[in-house]
């Protein structure tokens, strides 16, 4: 049935009332409307670091190792529990409650070490002296230009701000399906389809965050090592 | 499309492990593009579009949006697209404010004279 065609069987009856016109339920709606609200929380936050990076000198500090292999590692994490979670929600719409319970703890596991993957990356941050509105003096040698303007400070502010809020949510996911794990007999088969539907969007989150903070910020010839050494 | 289609979960678990292992492959494009020369706006678009590809796989396949009905994805999709690129509004002030900044484009002229003097 092509598009138009379906679209003029669907018009009339779904949109008068008394059925669901998007085919799913109230609580999977509201998931999606959530979801595309923190897009925009998450969208403003990336905009203002893309405004402050364009306007400013910028430090472009990530070393290969550690940093660019841990994001690299937390990136496939993520993909992974992903994958574990579409998985759980499969299994789940077979009602094989058991299975969807496994892949769902794989997940909160994938999604665990994910957080204290980052952690240490940003205990390497914090003990070469980045804070949210200073850089390490290294730093700021490596990066001042030939006309000597020193690279923003507030790198570390949107760093830890736009990384951090990504942790928050991936703490509040592994919070979210541990209760989903721990009920899922007593949960509908939709309602473990919308938390992974919360899932994916933090993955889908980290999609944006690792190659705009990350790559973008790669020390190609080791200029920090440089001049720390 | 059946009426089936909103019972059950569309997409088998081998559809899911291939949309898995061409995320995986952008990913490694992606770091492998980091360490690759060339000019920031360059990169930047590539590694952009990479993502939004990824997050096109994502939302179409794991989050099944591509097996919901048509209303769904139009209520969801265009009204986020359209708000993400309004924020872009904000961009000529950022190149504005990087222009302001006083740049030595020549060595002060006080230098000049004093080297010619040598």
């Amino acid at each position: 049935m092509s598009t138009e065609a379906r679209a003029e069987t669907f018009a009339a009856a779904d949109w008068e009332g008394g059925v669901l016109p998007y085919h799913v339920g109230h609580r999977k709606l509201g998931m999606w409307l959530f979801i595309v609200s923190d897009s925009l929380t998450f969208s403003a936050l990336l905009m203002a670091y893309g405004y402050l990076r364009a306007s400013n000198v910028w430090p472009t500090p990530f070393p290969f190792s550690p940093s660019i292999i841990f994001s690299s590692v937390m990136t496939f994490c993520l993909l992974s529990s992903s994958l574990t979670m579409v998985f759980g929600v499969s299994a789940s719409s077979r009602g094989d409650k058991a299975g969807a319970r496994k892949w769902i703890v794989a997940t909160i596991l994938l999604g665990l070490t994910f957080v204290v993957l980052h952690l240490f990356e940003w205990r390497h941050l914090i003990h070469e002296g980045l804070q949210p509105f200073f850089l390490p003096k290294h730093w700021v040698e490596a990066f001042t230009t030939t006309d000597g303007v020193p690279p923003s400070p507030l790198f570390g502010a949107t760093f830890f701000a736009i990384t951090g809020l990504h942790m928050f949510h991936v703490l509040t996911g592994a919070l979210y399906l541990s209760v989903v794990a721990a009920r899922v007999k007593k949960l509908k088969h939709e309602d473990v389809e919308i938390s992974g539907l919360y899932w994916h969007f933090v993955d889908l989150v980290w999609m944006f965050v690792f190659p705009l903070i990350y790559i973008m910020s790669v020390d190609v010839h080791g200029v920090t090592k440089a001049v720390a050494g | 499309m059946s009426a089936h289609v909103e019972e059950h979960f569309a997409g088998s678990n081998k559809l899911f492990s291939t949309i898995w292992i061409w995320l995986l492959l952008i990913t490694g494009i992606e770091i492998f593009l980091g360490y690759k020369p060339m000019a920031l706006h360059f990169m930047l678009t590539i590694l952009l579009g990479l993502s939004i590809i990824k997050a096109a796989l994502i939302v179409a396949y794991f989050m099944h949006l591509k097996f919901e009905r048509l209303s769904l994805i139009l209520t969801v999709v265009p009204m986020l697209v359209i708000c993400i690129c309004l924020l872009f509004v904000f961009f000529p002030d950022s190149f504005r404010s990087a222009g302001l900044r006083y740049k030595f484009r020549e060595p002060p002229p006080v230098v000049k004279s004093e080297t010619e003097n040598e």
